[in-house]
Protein backbone atom coordinates (compact mmCIF):
# COMPACT_ATOMS: atom_id res chain seq x y z
CA UNK A 1 0.00 0.00 0.00
CA UNK A 2 0.94 3.68 -0.62
CA UNK A 3 1.06 6.02 2.06
CA UNK A 4 0.23 10.00 1.68
CA UNK A 5 0.24 12.26 3.83
CA UNK A 6 -1.93 15.36 3.06
CA UNK A 7 -1.94 18.90 4.71
CA UNK A 8 -5.10 19.36 7.38
CA UNK A 9 -7.14 21.21 5.07
CA UNK A 10 -7.22 18.00 2.43
CA UNK A 11 -7.72 15.70 5.24
CA UNK A 12 -10.76 17.78 6.18
CA UNK A 13 -12.13 17.89 3.07
CA UNK A 14 -10.98 14.27 2.63
CA UNK A 15 -13.05 13.02 5.69
CA UNK A 16 -9.61 11.43 6.79
CA UNK A 17 -7.90 12.21 10.38
CA UNK A 18 -4.63 10.70 9.35
CA UNK A 19 -2.26 9.29 6.49
CA UNK A 20 -4.34 7.27 3.48
CA UNK A 21 -3.11 4.30 2.35
CA UNK A 22 -3.77 3.31 -1.33
CA UNK A 23 -3.17 0.74 -3.64
CA UNK A 24 -1.78 1.98 -7.09
CA UNK A 25 -1.56 -0.08 -9.14
CA UNK A 26 1.56 -1.12 -11.65
CA UNK A 27 3.94 1.61 -11.73
CA UNK A 28 4.55 4.12 -8.91
CA UNK A 29 4.55 7.43 -9.78
CA UNK A 30 3.39 11.05 -8.82
CA UNK A 31 0.76 10.89 -11.55
CA UNK A 32 -0.44 7.34 -10.42
CA UNK A 33 -0.13 8.09 -6.78
CA UNK A 34 -2.61 11.41 -7.51
CA UNK A 35 -5.02 9.13 -9.82
CA UNK A 36 -5.39 6.34 -7.00
CA UNK A 37 -5.73 9.51 -4.69
CA UNK A 38 -8.54 11.18 -6.46
CA UNK A 39 -10.44 8.24 -7.64
CA UNK A 40 -10.65 7.41 -3.85
CA UNK A 41 -11.14 11.18 -2.64
CA UNK A 42 -13.00 12.72 -5.49
CA UNK A 43 -13.44 15.59 -3.60
CA UNK A 44 -9.81 16.67 -3.56
CA UNK A 45 -9.83 16.84 -7.96
CA UNK A 46 -8.25 20.18 -8.07
CA UNK A 47 -6.76 21.23 -4.89
CA UNK A 48 -3.33 19.58 -5.93
CA UNK A 49 -3.45 19.45 -8.96
CA UNK A 50 -5.26 22.11 -11.96
CA UNK A 51 -8.14 20.15 -13.12
CA UNK A 52 -7.33 21.74 -17.03
CA UNK A 53 -3.51 20.89 -17.10
CA UNK A 54 -3.02 18.50 -14.22
CA UNK A 55 0.02 21.10 -13.19
CA UNK A 56 0.61 20.70 -9.63
CA UNK A 57 -0.51 24.06 -7.72
CA UNK A 58 1.63 26.83 -7.50
CA UNK A 59 1.50 26.45 -3.60
CA UNK A 60 2.15 22.40 -3.15
CA UNK A 61 5.16 20.43 -3.20
CA UNK A 62 5.84 16.92 -3.33
CA UNK A 63 8.26 15.54 -0.71
CA UNK A 64 9.46 11.67 0.14
CA UNK A 65 12.23 10.62 2.07
CA UNK A 66 13.43 13.65 2.55
CA UNK A 67 13.80 14.44 -1.38
CA UNK A 68 11.83 17.50 -2.75
CA UNK A 69 9.92 15.76 -6.01
CA UNK A 70 8.09 18.54 -7.09
CA UNK A 71 9.45 19.25 -10.27
CA UNK A 72 10.48 15.44 -10.89
CA UNK A 73 8.36 14.54 -14.33
CA UNK A 74 4.58 12.99 -13.22
CA UNK A 75 5.76 9.66 -14.51
CA UNK A 76 8.86 9.30 -13.38
CA UNK A 77 9.19 6.38 -10.88
CA UNK A 78 8.66 7.17 -7.18
CA UNK A 79 11.78 6.17 -4.71
CA UNK A 80 11.33 2.39 -3.90
CA UNK A 81 10.35 2.83 0.01
CA UNK A 82 7.45 4.71 -1.08
CA UNK A 83 6.36 2.53 -3.74
CA UNK A 84 7.06 -0.82 -0.81
CA UNK A 85 4.98 1.59 1.63
CA UNK A 86 7.61 2.28 3.95
CA UNK A 87 8.16 6.05 3.53
CA UNK A 88 5.22 8.18 2.59
CA UNK A 89 4.42 10.56 0.08
CA UNK A 90 3.83 14.00 0.84
CA UNK A 91 1.65 16.13 -0.41
CA UNK A 92 3.30 19.69 1.74
CA UNK A 93 1.56 23.45 1.42
CA UNK A 94 4.05 26.40 1.31
CA UNK A 95 4.18 28.03 4.91
CA UNK A 96 2.10 30.97 5.79
CA UNK A 97 1.27 33.21 8.72
CA UNK A 98 4.74 34.65 9.38
CA UNK B 1 -42.91 35.61 12.82
CA UNK B 2 -40.46 36.77 10.14
CA UNK B 3 -36.75 35.97 10.77
CA UNK B 4 -33.56 36.86 9.26
CA UNK B 5 -30.34 35.18 8.37
CA UNK B 6 -27.50 36.76 7.10
CA UNK B 7 -24.56 34.90 5.51
CA UNK B 8 -21.16 36.13 6.31
CA UNK B 9 -18.15 35.28 3.72
CA UNK B 10 -14.87 35.92 5.51
CA UNK B 11 -11.10 35.71 4.64
CA UNK B 12 -11.02 32.22 7.33
CA UNK B 13 -14.40 31.14 6.80
CA UNK B 14 -18.61 31.28 6.89
CA UNK B 15 -20.68 32.66 9.51
CA UNK B 16 -24.65 32.46 9.66
CA UNK B 17 -26.28 34.97 11.55
CA UNK B 18 -30.07 34.13 12.80
CA UNK B 19 -32.70 36.62 14.69
CA UNK B 20 -36.39 36.90 14.91
CA UNK B 21 -37.93 39.82 13.24
CA UNK B 22 -36.82 42.72 15.85
CA UNK B 23 -33.01 41.97 14.78
CA UNK B 24 -32.32 42.64 18.22
CA UNK B 25 -30.88 39.51 19.23
CA UNK B 26 -28.83 37.27 17.55
CA UNK B 27 -27.23 33.97 17.23
CA UNK B 28 -24.33 33.55 15.35
CA UNK B 29 -23.42 30.07 13.65
CA UNK B 30 -19.71 29.41 12.48
CA UNK B 31 -17.05 29.26 11.33
CA UNK B 32 -18.35 26.61 8.30
CA UNK B 33 -15.04 25.85 6.59
CA UNK B 34 -12.61 27.29 8.73
CA UNK B 35 -9.45 28.75 7.45
CA UNK B 36 -10.98 29.19 3.83
CA UNK B 37 -11.87 32.37 1.95
CA UNK B 38 -15.26 32.17 1.53
CA UNK B 39 -15.62 35.07 -1.49
CA UNK B 40 -19.41 34.58 -1.06
CA UNK B 41 -22.53 32.69 0.29
CA UNK B 42 -26.05 33.23 -0.99
CA UNK B 43 -29.43 31.39 -1.01
CA UNK B 44 -31.87 30.42 -3.29
CA UNK B 45 -34.83 32.97 -3.57
CA UNK B 46 -36.70 30.07 -5.12
CA UNK B 47 -35.80 27.65 -1.85
CA UNK B 48 -34.11 29.50 1.06
CA UNK B 49 -32.67 26.78 2.76
CA UNK B 50 -30.46 25.89 -0.13
CA UNK B 51 -27.31 28.26 -0.35
CA UNK B 52 -24.22 27.97 -2.34
CA UNK B 53 -20.82 28.99 -1.14
CA UNK B 54 -17.45 29.58 -2.55
CA UNK B 55 -14.92 28.66 -0.57
CA UNK B 56 -11.26 28.80 -2.07
CA UNK B 57 -7.92 29.08 -1.16
CA UNK B 58 -4.31 30.14 -2.75
CA UNK B 59 -3.13 26.77 -1.74
CA UNK B 60 -5.47 24.24 -2.56
CA UNK B 61 -8.03 26.26 -5.12
CA UNK B 62 -11.67 26.54 -5.55
CA UNK B 63 -14.74 24.41 -3.39
CA UNK B 64 -17.91 24.62 -4.10
CA UNK B 65 -20.08 24.19 -1.05
CA UNK B 66 -24.23 23.57 -0.64
CA UNK B 67 -26.80 23.31 1.69
CA UNK B 68 -29.97 22.13 2.11
CA UNK B 69 -31.05 23.07 5.29
CA UNK B 70 -29.76 26.49 5.48
CA UNK B 71 -26.29 26.18 6.13
CA UNK B 72 -26.45 23.69 9.30
CA UNK B 73 -24.76 21.26 7.06
CA UNK B 74 -23.04 21.32 3.81
CA UNK B 75 -21.78 19.23 0.70
CA UNK B 76 -18.92 19.54 -1.41
CA UNK B 77 -19.88 20.48 -5.40
CA UNK B 78 -18.30 20.75 -8.34
CA UNK B 79 -15.26 22.77 -8.40
CA UNK B 80 -14.12 22.23 -12.35
CA UNK B 81 -14.24 25.38 -14.13
CA UNK B 82 -12.82 25.17 -17.20
CA UNK B 83 -12.76 28.36 -19.50
CA UNK B 84 -14.92 27.20 -23.16
CA UNK B 85 -12.37 26.59 -25.87
CA UNK B 86 -8.98 28.07 -26.28
CA UNK B 87 -9.08 30.75 -23.56
CA UNK B 88 -6.85 33.07 -25.26
CA UNK B 89 -5.21 36.02 -23.30
CA UNK B 90 -6.49 39.27 -21.84
CA UNK B 91 -4.41 42.33 -20.88
CA UNK B 92 -2.09 42.00 -18.12
CA UNK B 93 -0.89 44.71 -15.66
CA UNK B 94 1.27 46.35 -18.38
CA UNK B 95 -0.74 45.75 -21.07
CA UNK B 96 1.27 42.65 -22.45
CA UNK B 97 -1.04 39.56 -23.41
CA UNK B 98 -1.95 37.55 -19.92
CA UNK B 99 -3.25 33.87 -20.71
CA UNK B 100 -6.75 33.57 -19.29
CA UNK B 101 -6.38 31.54 -15.86
CA UNK B 102 -8.97 30.25 -13.22
CA UNK B 103 -8.21 31.68 -9.85
CA UNK B 104 -11.60 31.72 -7.70
CA UNK B 105 -15.23 32.24 -7.79
CA UNK B 106 -15.99 35.74 -6.46
CA UNK B 107 -19.93 35.64 -6.52
CA UNK B 108 -22.28 32.97 -6.47
CA UNK B 109 -26.16 33.80 -8.17
CA UNK B 110 -28.61 31.49 -7.77
CA UNK B 111 -31.57 31.54 -10.25
CA UNK B 112 -34.67 33.57 -9.42
CA UNK B 113 -37.07 30.20 -10.79
CA UNK B 114 -35.12 27.09 -10.62
CA UNK B 115 -33.71 26.31 -7.46
CA UNK B 116 -31.00 23.63 -9.41
CA UNK B 117 -29.46 26.83 -11.40
CA UNK B 118 -26.70 29.17 -10.37
CA UNK B 119 -24.76 31.44 -11.94
CA UNK B 120 -20.68 31.90 -11.03
CA UNK B 121 -18.83 35.05 -11.33
CA UNK B 122 -15.10 33.93 -11.65
CA UNK B 123 -11.46 35.45 -11.75
CA UNK B 124 -10.31 35.55 -14.25
CA UNK B 125 -13.26 37.26 -15.88
CA UNK B 126 -15.74 35.23 -16.82
CA UNK B 127 -19.30 34.02 -15.97
CA UNK B 128 -20.31 30.00 -15.35
CA UNK B 129 -23.78 27.99 -14.97
CA UNK B 130 -24.65 25.13 -13.14
CA UNK B 131 -28.04 23.69 -14.18
CA UNK B 132 -27.86 21.21 -11.34
CA UNK B 133 -27.44 22.59 -8.14
CA UNK B 134 -23.76 23.06 -8.49
CA UNK B 135 -22.66 19.90 -9.36
CA UNK B 136 -21.20 20.95 -13.08
CA UNK B 137 -20.41 24.35 -14.20
CA UNK B 138 -20.47 25.52 -18.12
CA UNK B 139 -19.22 28.68 -19.32
CA UNK B 140 -21.38 31.58 -21.15
CA UNK B 141 -18.77 31.99 -23.48
CA UNK B 142 -20.42 34.80 -25.52
CA UNK B 143 -19.44 36.76 -23.00
CA UNK B 144 -15.52 36.47 -23.26
CA UNK B 145 -15.96 36.23 -26.68
CA UNK B 146 -17.90 39.39 -27.25
CA UNK B 147 -14.74 40.75 -28.81
CA UNK B 148 -13.05 43.04 -26.44
CA UNK B 149 -12.14 40.19 -23.87
CA UNK B 150 -8.53 40.81 -25.05
CA UNK B 151 -8.44 44.46 -24.18
CA UNK B 152 -9.93 43.28 -20.22
CA UNK B 153 -6.94 44.04 -17.44
CA UNK B 154 -7.53 43.64 -14.36
CA UNK B 155 -8.03 45.79 -10.92
CA UNK B 156 -5.54 45.44 -8.04
CA UNK B 157 -7.91 42.92 -6.50
CA UNK B 158 -7.29 40.63 -9.83
CA UNK B 159 -9.87 40.75 -12.95
CA UNK B 160 -13.02 39.40 -11.39
CA UNK B 161 -16.53 39.19 -12.67
CA UNK B 162 -18.28 40.26 -9.28
CA UNK B 163 -22.18 41.37 -9.72
CA UNK B 164 -24.32 39.27 -11.53
CA UNK B 165 -28.31 40.67 -11.35
CA UNK B 166 -30.84 38.43 -13.05
CA UNK B 167 -33.82 40.89 -13.94
CA UNK B 168 -36.84 39.47 -12.01
CA UNK B 169 -39.05 40.66 -15.13
CA UNK B 170 -37.32 39.05 -17.90
CA UNK B 171 -35.95 35.79 -17.78
CA UNK B 172 -33.35 36.39 -20.84
CA UNK B 173 -31.59 39.37 -19.43
CA UNK B 174 -28.94 39.76 -17.00
CA UNK B 175 -26.20 41.98 -16.46
CA UNK B 176 -22.59 40.97 -14.54
CA UNK B 177 -19.76 43.75 -13.40
CA UNK B 178 -16.18 43.09 -14.48
CA UNK B 179 -13.07 44.93 -12.66
CA UNK B 180 -11.56 46.44 -14.84
CA UNK B 181 -13.46 46.16 -18.15
CA UNK B 182 -17.04 47.41 -16.84
CA UNK B 183 -20.73 46.43 -17.24
CA UNK B 184 -22.52 43.78 -19.45
CA UNK B 185 -26.25 42.99 -20.35
CA UNK B 186 -27.83 40.27 -22.43
CA UNK B 187 -30.92 40.18 -23.59
CA UNK B 188 -30.67 36.42 -24.74
CA UNK B 189 -30.03 34.84 -21.58
CA UNK B 190 -26.05 34.81 -22.27
CA UNK B 191 -25.61 33.59 -25.25
CA UNK B 192 -24.66 37.31 -26.50
CA UNK B 193 -23.71 40.65 -24.41
CA UNK B 194 -22.73 44.16 -24.92
CA UNK B 195 -20.81 46.28 -23.10
CA UNK B 196 -23.50 49.17 -21.11
CA UNK B 197 -20.22 51.51 -20.09
CA UNK B 198 -21.47 54.83 -22.33
CA UNK B 199 -21.45 57.88 -19.86
CA UNK B 200 -18.73 56.16 -17.25
CA UNK B 201 -15.79 58.56 -17.22
CA UNK B 202 -12.22 56.80 -15.85
CA UNK B 203 -9.74 59.40 -15.47
CA UNK B 204 -7.08 57.32 -14.79
CA UNK B 205 -7.02 55.24 -17.92
CA UNK B 206 -5.81 56.24 -21.31
CA UNK B 207 -9.19 56.76 -22.90
CA UNK B 208 -11.91 58.18 -20.13
CA UNK B 209 -14.33 57.03 -22.52
CA UNK B 210 -13.45 53.90 -23.32
CA UNK B 211 -16.26 51.38 -24.23
CA UNK B 212 -14.66 49.12 -21.74
CA UNK B 213 -11.90 49.71 -19.16
CA UNK B 214 -13.86 50.87 -16.83
CA UNK B 215 -13.20 49.51 -12.78
CA UNK B 216 -16.75 49.09 -11.77
CA UNK B 217 -17.11 48.11 -8.25
CA UNK B 218 -20.73 46.98 -7.92
CA UNK B 219 -24.06 47.46 -9.01
CA UNK B 220 -27.38 47.60 -7.29
CA UNK B 221 -31.19 46.92 -8.80
CA UNK B 222 -34.57 47.26 -7.17
CA UNK B 223 -36.27 44.58 -8.55
CA UNK B 224 -39.34 46.21 -8.95
CA UNK B 225 -37.64 48.41 -11.56
CA UNK B 226 -35.26 46.45 -13.68
CA UNK B 227 -34.21 49.22 -15.62
CA UNK B 228 -33.05 51.27 -12.97
CA UNK B 229 -29.75 50.39 -11.86
CA UNK B 230 -27.23 51.97 -9.12
CA UNK B 231 -23.09 51.86 -9.76
CA UNK B 232 -20.50 52.35 -7.03
CA UNK B 233 -17.04 52.53 -9.88
CA UNK B 234 -13.99 53.30 -8.49
CA UNK B 235 -14.92 56.62 -8.41
CA UNK B 236 -18.09 58.20 -9.26
CA UNK B 237 -21.46 56.66 -8.24
CA UNK B 238 -23.80 56.68 -10.93
CA UNK B 239 -27.39 55.83 -12.01
CA UNK B 240 -28.83 54.10 -15.58
CA UNK B 241 -32.78 54.16 -15.87
CA UNK B 242 -32.08 52.85 -19.21
CA UNK B 243 -30.86 49.39 -18.24
CA UNK B 244 -27.88 50.54 -18.68
CA UNK B 245 -27.50 52.01 -21.98
CA UNK B 246 -26.53 55.61 -20.47
CA UNK B 247 -25.07 56.27 -17.16
CA UNK B 248 -25.09 59.50 -15.73
CA UNK B 249 -23.26 60.68 -12.29
CA UNK B 250 -25.09 61.04 -8.99
CA UNK B 251 -22.31 61.36 -6.20
CA UNK B 252 -23.60 64.87 -5.59
CA UNK B 253 -22.14 65.47 -2.12
CA UNK B 254 -20.80 62.85 -0.87
CA UNK B 255 -17.37 63.67 0.85
CA UNK B 256 -15.81 61.09 -1.52
CA UNK B 257 -17.30 59.13 -4.20
CA UNK B 258 -14.84 56.26 -4.38
CA UNK B 259 -16.34 53.12 -2.61
CA UNK B 260 -17.38 49.68 -3.15
CA UNK B 261 -20.75 48.64 -1.82
CA UNK B 262 -23.94 50.23 -2.94
CA UNK B 263 -27.89 48.78 -2.15
CA UNK B 264 -31.33 49.56 -2.71
CA UNK B 265 -33.62 50.15 0.04
CA UNK B 266 -36.01 46.98 -0.53
CA UNK B 267 -39.12 49.12 -0.71
CA UNK B 268 -38.17 52.49 -1.88
CA UNK B 269 -36.59 52.08 -5.01
CA UNK B 270 -34.94 55.36 -5.23
CA UNK B 271 -33.39 55.30 -1.47
CA UNK B 272 -29.93 53.76 -1.67
CA UNK B 273 -26.72 53.44 0.60
CA UNK B 274 -23.42 53.52 -0.19
CA UNK B 275 -20.11 53.64 2.05
CA UNK B 276 -17.74 56.28 0.98
CA UNK B 277 -14.12 55.46 1.24
CA UNK B 278 -11.47 57.76 0.84
CA UNK B 279 -9.64 56.99 -2.10
CA UNK B 280 -8.07 54.05 -3.60
CA UNK B 281 -4.82 54.51 -1.70
CA UNK B 282 -6.49 54.52 1.04
CA UNK B 283 -9.22 52.05 1.87
CA UNK B 284 -10.65 53.31 4.99
CA UNK B 285 -13.45 55.97 5.48
CA UNK B 286 -12.74 59.81 5.58
CA UNK B 287 -11.07 61.36 8.64
CA UNK B 288 -11.97 57.59 10.81
CA UNK B 289 -15.65 58.04 10.81
CA UNK B 290 -17.39 55.18 9.74
CA UNK B 291 -20.62 56.47 7.93
CA UNK B 292 -23.06 54.97 5.62
CA UNK B 293 -25.05 57.74 2.80
CA UNK B 294 -28.36 57.78 1.99
CA UNK B 295 -29.98 59.20 -0.86
CA UNK B 296 -33.96 58.96 -0.55
CA UNK B 297 -33.88 60.83 -4.35
CA UNK B 298 -31.84 58.05 -5.92
CA UNK B 299 -28.53 59.67 -5.90
CA UNK B 300 -27.25 63.74 -6.12
CA UNK B 301 -28.46 63.92 -2.29
CA UNK B 302 -26.63 62.37 0.43
CA UNK B 303 -27.58 62.26 3.99
CA UNK B 304 -24.71 60.90 6.29
CA UNK B 305 -26.06 57.99 8.82
CA UNK B 306 -24.12 57.70 11.92
CA UNK B 307 -26.03 56.60 14.71
CA UNK B 308 -24.23 53.59 16.29
CA UNK B 309 -21.45 53.28 14.04
CA UNK B 310 -17.84 54.59 15.04
CA UNK B 311 -16.85 58.18 14.45
CA UNK B 312 -13.54 58.38 15.50
CA UNK B 313 -10.60 56.37 14.95
CA UNK B 314 -11.88 54.00 12.38
CA UNK B 315 -10.06 52.96 9.23
CA UNK B 316 -12.16 49.65 7.87
CA UNK B 317 -12.99 49.20 4.37
CA UNK B 318 -16.17 47.80 3.33
CA UNK B 319 -15.96 45.70 0.18
CA UNK B 320 -17.95 45.50 -2.18
CA UNK B 321 -20.16 42.14 -1.99
CA UNK B 322 -20.10 43.14 1.77
CA UNK B 323 -23.46 45.39 2.49
CA UNK B 324 -26.66 43.73 1.87
CA UNK B 325 -30.71 44.95 2.86
CA UNK B 326 -33.55 42.28 3.88
CA UNK B 327 -37.45 43.15 3.80
CA UNK B 328 -39.41 43.41 6.39
CA UNK B 329 -41.24 45.82 6.61
CA UNK B 330 -39.13 48.64 8.18
CA UNK B 331 -35.93 47.69 5.88
CA UNK B 332 -32.98 46.20 7.36
CA UNK B 333 -29.81 47.57 6.02
CA UNK B 334 -26.24 45.12 6.86
CA UNK B 335 -22.55 45.30 6.51
CA UNK B 336 -19.53 44.15 7.09
CA UNK B 337 -16.23 45.32 7.00
CA UNK B 338 -12.84 44.60 6.79
CA UNK B 339 -12.06 44.88 10.66
CA UNK B 340 -14.19 41.83 11.35
CA UNK B 341 -17.92 43.69 12.14
CA UNK B 342 -20.87 42.99 10.84
CA UNK B 343 -23.68 45.89 11.97
CA UNK B 344 -27.35 45.75 11.24
CA UNK B 345 -29.75 48.67 11.42
CA UNK B 346 -33.42 48.03 11.80
CA UNK B 347 -34.35 51.02 10.24
CA UNK B 348 -33.16 51.41 7.39
CA UNK B 349 -30.23 52.84 8.30
CA UNK B 350 -31.32 55.47 10.99
CA UNK B 351 -29.56 53.49 13.48
CA UNK B 352 -26.84 50.97 13.99
CA UNK B 353 -25.63 48.53 16.08
CA UNK B 354 -23.27 45.23 15.41
CA UNK B 355 -24.21 41.48 15.26
CA UNK B 356 -20.25 40.81 16.19
CA UNK B 357 -17.24 42.57 16.20
CA UNK B 358 -14.39 39.96 15.81
CA UNK B 359 -14.75 37.96 12.74
CA UNK B 360 -11.90 37.89 10.40
CA UNK B 361 -12.37 40.30 7.49
CA UNK B 362 -15.72 40.39 6.26
CA UNK B 363 -15.70 39.53 2.26
CA UNK B 364 -19.35 39.04 1.52
CA UNK B 365 -22.55 40.11 2.91
CA UNK B 366 -26.06 38.33 1.97
CA UNK B 367 -29.42 38.39 3.95
CA UNK B 368 -32.35 36.39 3.82
CA UNK B 369 -35.73 37.52 5.24
CA UNK B 370 -37.36 33.90 6.56
CA UNK B 371 -41.21 33.61 6.99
Amino acid sequence: MIRVVLPAHLRTLAGVSGEVSLEVVGDVTQRSVLDALEARYPMLCGTIRDHGTLQRRAFLRFFACTEDLSRESPDALLPEAVARGTEPFLVIGAVAGG
Amino acid sequence: MSKVRVLVGTKKGAFVLTSDGKREQWEVSGPHFAGWEIYHVKGSPVDPNRLYASQSSGWFGQIIQRSNDGGTTWEQMGNKFLYDGVPGTHQWYDGTPHPWEFKRVWHLEPSLTDVETVYAGVEDAALFRSADGGKNWEELSGLRGHGSGPHWAPGAGGMCLHTIILDPSDAERMYIAISAAGAFRTDDGGRTWKPINQGLRSEHTPDPTAEVGHCVHHIAMHPSRPGTLFMQKHWDVMRSDNAGDLWQEVSGNLPTDFGFAIDVHAHEPETIFVVPIKSDSEHYPPDGKLRVYRSKTGGNEWEALTKGLPQKDCYVNVLRDAMAVDSLDSCGVYFGTTGGQVYASPDAGNSWAPIVRDLPAVLSVEVQTLS
